[in-house]
């Protein structure tokens, strides 16, 4: 069943590039937006220009917590080149908007929750003009002392801080004998810092209005229709005189799920009749998206005296900062995958999210997974420590596998490959390194800053498993549309689905080469002249959207298939495509054998179909039902070179395997691993947003750090575990989040072993080893 | 907004005189980054970048002192004879930034910032370098840098004179710069230190960088060392376990320091950083032949 | 915007007339919205992503960080011109490029013309690099999707193939 597949061989081989030469599915087929992009030429939303086009700007609140007594907008009026300024006020329709809840004002108006709030919005001729207007408002702030503790946001007697209260979410999963108690139990207390998805390309965006009231929006988003939803809704326009189209998207990662300026723009082009164009600055970004959830998680394990977990108890607090976004489903995945894919009969665990006056916080690569990862496999280690068994052998031991119950009650019913990803991780050769004695100081902790004593370098080794849902869940139907349309040969598909650097226009490609026996692909533009893809997050655009094409094209050959038939006297069953040709199976008569560009001269076959996954379940008052459709999992065995005294990290090596279902594109696949892996490291040994009383202490590159090449070890890609996912086109499963999963705690868990320190918290700080 | 691009320096006094409240730009690595944000509008620019005489640089006729003039880049500080000359200032000069930024910043800039965390600056402050400073027609002054550095991103220059470079006395003997930051390459220091051993005249100097608001010397700690070490012309060596010795300096030079928390560190990180890498550079001055590259 | 001004720059071998300037722009700024080029990218306007390298008389700079009108007179090249430069030619895609795309080493793209033009600077500079020297080569332009992978196998398919060609392109 499971292939041993080794990403590094597949991929770095020229020839295998294409190895049938067609680009179908299986194949490292190139990428149809890489010649643009690698000329400078591919169009991002930060490109865009238009006849006449204003330069939209931002004015964000400076305080956290505030109740605003005034604002004063003549100031920005009196400059010249200034078009249009626009308030809370000047909101035609539904002032709120969200993602999941309409919980947040377009414009703050009579209170401020967040520090960088947007306040109003400005249009003019140039964007320094627009930045003059934005220092020539004045607002009149009532200071208030911000809350900014989530336990505290929660406790009795609090006031809230918004109509809607200071709880988002309060989740209990009980299962099991909860009165049982191991002959070993081990407590912990853990901490992930708030982490920013830093996509390279800021938020930005054009709008165009129209002359019958309408307006077009070019727009980097993960999302296409819920920005559409949400703009048609706070404009008073019906959602079709509000056209979205993505623009080239710098990466997403989360950031881009929630609306920013969306609403923002279509409110000034509209206002001014002209073309708007807005493009945050990075310090602005970091105020203009919502982050990963900061999350304080208590831990207390219970096992027998062999290993086997009897029992789980968990506490876990997430701040959501100001606004909902999707801080329920966040924590719904963190609760209901706190305790790994271990086999655990009983949980005691509470879910709680909180609403604060820190930055609001909502969706980031691994989605709530990330941060109880983090917990579980500490608590791993330890019970492993308490236990004298070895840690590996302690998770192999309680390793899930198809057909067992999650703590939900939801008996898995997919792949779960869990004992082979584990055995295929931890037991692939250790590349050889160079010892801390024997490299340049260059490749010691501390870098090019010299400050490495080679002898001092500890060297540790550490692992952990995580996993994921794919797709959305709890009974959230997130179809996919897509259409595709046959002509001599050429096939179109079409798709809201955002491409957002992950690779899905070359699948879609290689899907419907695969499907149809064409070469020729053409790619439409993702717009919202189609119906929904649902977001691309979640891992889900490769099942549902990669789904939703497969569908289509299917339809379009069968129809295709149908007409030759009709046309030879055969039936459609005695028909298939192989490679480029139409033939007839077996026995069929008269022989069949077609190219497919030439079976329907001048003939147009179209499709448009839906992809629906299997229904899920809200989860019940105990936190039990089928909420999930798929599983994923994946390892990190990560090596790292500590200097302790200085508590500098070096990430020396990294290996990882990966349940995968299939591999569509190797080379591809291999960027969202290695890619992924990139960002778990940045969390354990670098990346957080700091906040003080509220207020973001970091909003730049130079200070909010994210890795280098100097700080990125080779991925060494142990295995792509291939157990075909039953329901999901060509077998595949989502591959986006999960190598972000475990990278995490491996590292940490490695930092522990180095330096024989707890580290209880994520990102490990020089101080927190050094100190 | 003027932008002035003067050919030499006689152009460059002109443009100053010209618009007595121009900012100066050489590099551009820093005035920038205010411009894009709009932190700064300048009403007024004199860029420095093609002045022919603020380029290079040039060893005095007695071969005791090399002129750096302000132009130089840090990838220029990086390489040959002058990286031989000075290791610690082509150690600091690598740890700036990325290669673009190390392209384009100079010493000048990072003299005229006179940031807290300015990389050269503690090199400059262990050479005892002096900043020399220009006015119209022919009129110069040098400064030792504690008289030119005056407090955060403050300094002694005059609206119409331009920094023309940095002396910096040869000094025969190892030299060590250490930079603390939380990534490997591309981070602003959160504390760092430059050792500079003068085997001619039997001393040890240390300048701490991000730990008070300009660069600081360990005088005490200098002096201390110095009076437990032996100097010959090879080296220097230590009667004592050299262990304990740079142990004890160490703490010395921590003591020196003045860091404070803020959002990259801490100040109590801070002293123990400047502790252990102090420690270090003294380590690695005395055994030199272990001295990675 | 009181002031504006008119001056030319060279850009991949033309001049280039900037009208209406104001002159604080960056030369990042002009590129982009003035001139129609729109390869250099704006990911942090501080020079700490690499997105906007350029060659500025061969030099390899953040374009948010030079002050437009004071680069009057040098010889700027971007990634749209950087085929050409590489060997004169009406090349679409330099070696570098094409490696990219073979190497998978573009996701979102967004920091792909600044690598492309860090990997030029440095392969011209050094023809058989280091992993470390190609690290710290590419250490001031952060990618945020790849994890550095696929653009470090990029390099090495460059540099094999120009030395099995035995000339750069």
């Amino acid at each position: 069943m499971v292939n041993s597949g080794t990403g590094l061989s597949i991929v770095t081989d020229p020839s295998v590039v294409s190895a049938s030469g067609r680009g179908v599915i299986g194949e490292s087929v190139r990428r149809p937006d890489g010649t643009p992009k690698v000329q400078g030429r591919f169009a991002f939303s930060s490109d865009l220009w238009a006849e006449g086009m204003l330069w939209g700007a931002t004015v964000r609140s400076p305080h956290p917590s505030a109740r605003i007594r005034s604002i004063d907008l003549s100031g920005a009026w009196q400059i010249p080149g200034v078009r249009a300024v626009v308030t809370y006020d000047d909101v035609p329709g539904n002032k709120m908007f969200g993602l999941e809840h309409a919980d947040q004002p377009v414009f703050a108006h009579d209170v401020v929750r967040f520090h960088g709030e947007p306040i109003a919005a400005v249009a003019a001729d140039h964007p320094d003009t627009a930045r003059r207007a934005m220092e020539a408002i004045v607002v009149d702030y009532e200071i208030l002392t911000p809350l900014v503790d989530p336990e505290i946001a929660i406790a009795e007697g609090t006031p809230p801080i918004h109509p809607d209260g200071n709880l988002f979410r309060r989740l209990v999963i009980r299962r099991g004998d909860m009165s049982v108690s191991g002959d070993v139990v081990v407590e912990g207390t853990y901490e992930v810092g708030m982490q920013d998805q830093a996509p390279l390309g800021t938020e930005s965006g054009l709008a165009v209005p129209d002359d019958d009231g309408g307006i077009d929006l070019w727009i980097s988003t993960q999302w296409l229709h819920a920005d559409q939803a949400q703009v048609a809704a706070s404009l008073a326009l019906p959602e079709a005189k509000v056209r979205l189209h993505l623009a080239g998207v710098g990466g997403a990662f989360g950031a881009r799920e929630d609306c920013s300026l969306q609403i923002h723009i279509c409110l000034l082009a509209l206002q001014t009749g002209r073309p708007v164009k807005m493009v945050y600055s990075r310090e602005e970004s970091f105020f203009g998206h919502v982050h990963r959830h900061p999350a304080r998680m208590w831990y207390r394990h219970h096992a027998t005296r062999d290993g086997r977990i009897v029992k789980v108890e968990g506490r876990f607090v997430f701040d959501g900062g100001a606004y909902a976004s999707t801080s329920s489903a966040v924590l719904a995945n963190a609760t209901c995958f706190s305790t790994g894919p271990y086999k655990v009969p009983a949980v005691d665990l509470l879910g709680l999210a909180a609403r604060t006056n820190n930055l609001p916080c909502g969706a980031m690569r691994g989605f709530g997974a990330v941060q109880t990862c983090f917990g579980h496999e500490a608590q791993m280690d330890k019970l492993a420590t308490t236990l004298g068994i070895d840690p590996i052998e302690l998770r192999l031991l309680n390793a899930m596998q198809t057909g067992d119950s999650c703590i939900t009650g939801q008996i898995v019913t997919g792949a779960l490959p869990v004992e082979e990803v584990i055995r295929s991780c931890a037991e692939a050769p250790m590349p050889v390194l160079a010892e801390p004695v024997d490299s340049p100081m260059m490749a010691l902790p501390g870098g090019a800053g010299r400050t490495a004593d080679a002898a001092g370098v500890k060297r540790g080794v550490g692992f952990a498993l995580g996993w994921k849902n794919l797709m959305f869940s709890e009974g959230f139907d997130d179809f996919s549309t897509a259409s595709c349309h046959l002509l001599d040969g050429v096939a179109t598909v079409k798709s809201a689905c955002a491409e957002v650097g992950q690779g899905f226009v070359t699948l879609a490609q290689q899907i419907a080469r695969t499907v149809l026996g064409v070469d020729d692909v053409i790619l439409a533009p993702a717009d919202t002249h189609i119906g929904s893809a649902g977001s691309t997050s979640a891992s889900r655009q490769t099942w549902m959207s990669g789904g939703a094409i497969e569908l289509a094209c299917r339809t379009v050959r069968q129809k295709l298939l149908s007409h030759v038939g009709a046309a030879f006297g055969v039936s459609v069953d005695d028909l298939d495509i192989v490679d480029r040709r139409i033939v007839s199976r077996h026995s069929a008569k008269p022989v069949i054998d077609l190219d497919v560009a030439d079976a329907a001269p001048g003939v147009a076959f179209s499709a448009v179909e839906e992809h629906h996954h299997a229904p899920t379940f809200r989860l019940d008052e105990n936190g039990q039902g089928n909420a999930h459709v798929s599983f994923a999992v994946a390892a990190h065995r990560a090596v790292v070179d500590v200097d302790v005294e200085l508590g500098l990290v070096r990430v020396v090596e990294i290996t990882t395997s990966m349940d995968v279902g299939k591999v569509l594109n190797p080379l591809q696949l291999l960027g969202q691993v290695e890619g992924g892996t990139a960002q778990g490291i940045g969390l354990a040994v670098m990346e957080e947003i700091l906040l003080t009383a509220g207020k973001v202490r970091n909003p730049s590159f130079t200070d909010y750090l994210i890795p280098t090449a100097l700080d990125m070890p080779p991925v060494n890609v142990a295995q792509l575990v291939e157990v075909p996912e039953p329901g999901a086109p060509f077998g595949a499963k989502g591959a986006g989040e999960s190598p972000t999963i475990s990278s995490t705690p491996a590292v940490v868990a490695a930092i522990r072993n180095a330096t024989g320190r707890e580290l209880p918290r994520t990102p490990v700080r020089p101080h927190d080893i050094a100190l | 907004m003027t932008v002035a691009v003067p050919r030499s320096l006689d152009e460059a006094f002109a443009a100053l005189a010209a618009e007595p409240d121009a900012h100066l730009l050489m590099g551009g690595t820093d005035l920038m980054v205010e411009v894009n944000y709009g932190h700064r509008r300048p009403t007024a620019v004199v860029s420095l970048d093609r002045v022919p005489e603020l380029r290079g640089w040039e060893r005095s006729a007695d071969g005791r002192s090399v002129l750096v003039r302000s132009g130089l880049t840090y990838t220029e500080m990086e390489i040959g004879e002058l990286a031989e000359s000075f290791p610690a200032l082509a150690q600091a000069a690598r740890t700036v930034g990325g290669p673009q930024i190390r392209n384009a910043g100079t010493l000048g800039g990072n003299l005229g910032t006179a940031s807290p965390a300015g990389d050269t600056l503690p090199v400059l402050a262990a050479l005892d370098a002096t900043v020399v400073l220009g006015a119209a027609g022919g009129a110069q002054r040098e400064l030792p840098w504690d008289e030119f550095i005056v407090g955060v991103k403050r300094t002694a220059r005059e609206p119409h004179e331009i920094i023309l470079g940095a002396r910096l006395p040869v000094r025969r003997g190892p030299q060590e710069f250490l930079k603390v930051g939380t990534r490997n390459a591309m981070v602003i220091a959160v504390a760092s230190v430059a050792l500079v051993v003068d085997l001619d005249a039997a001393t040890v100097a240390v300048g701490l960088g991000s730990v008070g608001p300009a660069p600081l010397r360990a005088r005490e700690a200098e002096r201390w060392i110095a009076e437990r070490l032996a100097f010959d012309p090879l080296g220097i060596s230590s009667d004592g376990d050299p262990e304990t010795l740079a142990e004890e300096f160490g703490r010395m030079v921590a003591g020196a320091s003045r860091p404070i928390d803020d959002h990259r560190s801490s100040a109590v990180y801070r002293r123990h950083a400047v502790s252990v890498c102090a420690r270090r550079a003294l380590l690695r001055a005395l055994s030199p032949q272990v001295v990675g590259t | 915007m009181s002031e504006y001004c008119a001056y030319t720059l060279r850009v991949n071998g033309r001049d280039r007339e900037v009208s209406d300037g104001w002159l604080g722009e960056s030369l990042l700024w002009v590129l982009r919205e003035r001139l129609d080029l729109p390869g250099a990218k704006n990911a942090c306007e501080q020079g700490e992503c690499g997105s906007c390298s350029v060659l500025v008389d061969g030099s390899l700079v953040c374009a948010c960080l030079v002050l437009a009108a004071s680069a009057v007179g040098r010889d700027i090249v971007t990634v749209e011109g950087i085929a050409g430069a590489i060997d004169g030619s009406d090349a679409v895609l330099s070696d570098v490029q094409e490696a990219f795309l073979t190497e998978g080493a573009v996701q979102c793209g967004f920091c792909t013309p600044g690598l492309i033009m860090a990997v030029h600077d440095l392969l011209d500079r050094v023809p058989l690099p280091t992993d470390l020297e190609v690290r710290e080569a590419i250490s001031g332009n952060l990618c945020r999707c790849t994890g550095y992978g696929r653009i470090m196998e990029a390099v090495w398919t460059t540099v094999r193939l120009r030395q099995v060609g035995g000339q750069a392109r």
